[in-house]
């Protein structure tokens, strides 16, 4: 093999490949903090969830007019695009489809995000204690979680906005309930190899207290799993409530959410197409984007995940 | 595996116990008792102490608890206040549109999402790997009851290819052997009625798998990823073993238990999922009736509905443990 390459090829190449490491210049601090976040997965999720948030803290100025804003003589009128006061059109009693798709970011997300703080401050709670202490306050706790998960996902939601009445509250509870649960399984499992480490051990030792070990030396390493979770957990938490105003069994009317304005435009699909196309768009973008955010989040926060790749 | 059997079967029994507590004491907090909703205004006091008492509900919780779980075991949920019919009737008799429709869903969503995540395996990185990389995202990210109303808009409303609702053009049979409208009609041999049922089938049975689709996909390709990796898929392909007879037997085979997990899991967000669906197809199975009676607060029906609903999916969820148990010996012999 050696004979067929000239010489003087494999001295260059061997001088190429000694020199070349010193002329790459290394990446800044801040690029090579920021790289694995420069996947398109990460850049269109996080670029998609920035614009809504913008939206949703916005919406008084953002929006063109009152969302609630009734007007019978411009009712059902197409997407106007630039030619016109309604960009993306009205619906059927001639309210603005843009403003209310920018109020109801607020609420889509404002539910969401209390739906994964309740349930995260829930499953970590309880998963935490049934992880570290075991036996009986485990078992208890487990047994819990497993009639709870045995209900299908949206059904209790539905069942207990039947029983119980319509309206925010219930509405987030509805929601919460089950939402725990992947918390707690992941955080216990986590809290039971984490206990049996070194520094739980060390801190037992000089005398910390049960509380002190789960706040200052559990928690900070479980946080991120956590995080994962709760982005995931998110999304469901979007989806879930847009199916059930959808159905009717969310907020009071006059709030405008994406999943109620696609149960007003279902009425009227063979006429006004854009009132069921725009608000449908709006949820399935949210929810592309925090799970396009929650994989590159577990991509890059979850430590076998690294391995692999 | 008889023991292991026997030991998961027993271990649900405390959990549907416990369900049925949970849905007696919902039923119990809702507002206002059924006494209120279904007597008249104008009757008298004696009277409706007298309906109470012919309802029981007068007696302290437990006691009504108990004739609620007695009840129920025996299958009996009362009658339904808007159709006036015993619950359990209706149930039956619209529940294997619902069976028929999220089966034929699991099946396509099975028969889709594999394939696609094994050949995006089989080629990391390729273009056909981050299309349906990111299709699989689509596919899990989409709101069911939104890609509903967008293809009732588009294949029936503006291609007037397929209908936009129910189940068969000239209505379902009387008297249905097995009520699967599919099995049904295959038994007579009856080829037109098969043809007619099968074009209602196809829209909702599309929108409710292309959840159960996505997942399947991301979750083949990564497992199927992380199996090809492994000692003994070189040594296969050292032996000198086709790459197809490498990826379709030796990994597909410890891929599958993730598979399972998927399609177990799913299934239960699949059952949830056929609610919408029904609703907006007006496809006449129980879906759509739970939506009714919420509608005319028919507590019975609901309170049957939700049981028939848990107890499906903590079934569903026995037969996936098994399905492990057969595919992975580690998981009978261990706990």
């Amino acid at each position: 093999m050696q004979q067929l390459i000239p010489e003087s090829g494999l001295a260059a190449k061997a001088a190429s490949t000694l020199v070349s490491p010193p002329v790459v210049r290394r990446p800044s601090r801040i690029m090579r903090a920021l790289r694995p976040w420069l996947t398109f997965k990460a850049v269109l999720g996080i670029s998609l969830l920035s614009l809504l948030l913008v939206c949703a803290l916005l919406a008084q100025w953002l929006a063109p007019v009152d969302p609630n804003k009734q007007n019978l003589m411009a009712a059902m009128i197409a997407p106007q695009y630039f030619s016109g006061p309604h960009f993306l059109g009205t619906d059927h009693v001639g309210r603005d489809l843009l403003a209310r798709l920018i109020y109801g970011a607020r609420i889509s997300l404002s539910i969401a995000a209390a739906v994964v703080v309740i349930s995260g401050a829930v499953g970590i709670a309880l998963g935490i204690v049934s992880g570290y202490f075991g036996g009986r306050v485990d078992f208890m706790i487990q047994k819990v979680v497993e009639v709870v998960w045995a209900f299908p996902p949206l059904l209790i939601a539905i069942a207990i906005l039947a029983f119980l009445g319509q309206g925010l509250g219930n509405l987030i509870l509805a929601l919460t309930l089950q939402r725990w649960i992947p918390y707690c399984r992941v955080v216990r499992a986590e809290a039971m190899t984490l206990k049996e480490r070194e520094f739980v051990v060390a801190a037992r030792s000089i005398g910390a207290s049960h509380l002190r070990i789960l706040g200052r030396h559990l928690l900070p390493n479980l946080i991120q799993s956590a995080l994962v979770i709760g982005t995931f957990a998110m999304a469901a938490a979007i989806i879930a409530e847009a199916a059930l105003s959808f159905l009717g069994l969310g907020v009071p009317a006059q709030i405008p959410t994406w999943g109620s304005m696609l149960a007003d435009g279902r009425a009227y699909v063979s006429t006004s197409w854009w009132m069921s196309l725009f608000p449908g768009l709006a949820i399935f973008a949210t929810v592309l984007a925090i799970n396009m955010l929650g994989d590159a989040l577990r991509d890059n926060l979850d430590p076998k995940m690294k391995r692999r790749r | 595996m008889l023991s292991y059997f026997i030991r998961r079967v027993v271990g649900t029994v405390p959990v549907i116990f416990m369900i049925s507590l949970f849905v007696f004491l919902l039923l119990h907090a809702a507002p206002g008792d059924p006494a209120d909703l279904l007597i008249p205004d104008q009757a008298s006091a004696e009277d409706i102490a007298d309906a109470r008492r012919r309802w029981g509900l007068d007696q302290p919780v437990l006691v009504q608890y108990w004739r609620f779980l007695v009840s129920a075991v025996s299958l009996d949920f009362g009658r339904s206040f808007k159709y006036d019919e015993p619950v359990l009737a209706l149930i039956m008799q619209r529940f294997p549109a619902t069976l028929e429709l999220a089966l034929i869903a699991t099946v396509l969503a099975i028969m889709i999402g594999i394939p696609l995540g094994i050949f995006a395996s089989s080629r990391p990185n390729s273009w056909f790997d981050n299309a349906s990389s990111l299709g699989g995202f689509f596919g899990v990210s989409m709101p069911n009851f939104w890609m509903a109303i967008m293809l009732i808009l588009i294949v029936s409303g503006y291609f007037n290819l397929l209908p936009s609702g129910g189940r068969a053009t000239f209505g379902v049979a009387e008297d249905p052997i097995t009520g699967f409208l599919i099995l049904d009609s295959i038994i007579q041999q009856d080829w037109v009625g098969l043809a007619d049922g099968a074009k209602f089938l196809v829209l909702p049975a599309i929108v409710l798998s292309v959840n159960m689709t996505g997942l399947l996909m991301r979750m083949t390709r990564s497992s199927m990823l992380e199996v090809l990796s492994e000692d003994y898929i070189m040594t296969a392909r050292a032996k000198g073993l086709s790459e197809r007879v490498v990826v379709w037997r030796h990994a597909l085979k410890n891929a599958r238990i993730m598979v399972i997990t998927v399609v177990g899991l799913e299934f239960g967000a699949l059952i949830s999922g056929s609610i919408i669906v029904e609703s907006v197809f007006s496809w006449p199975g129980i879906g759509q009736l739970l939506l009714q009676g919420i509608t005319a607060r028919d507590y019975p029906l609901i309170t049957g509905l939700v049981l028939v609903y848990t107890t499906l999916f903590i079934v569903v969820n026995l037969i996936v443990d098994f399905l492990y148990a057969a595919a992975d010996p580690r998981i009978r012999l261990g706990g």
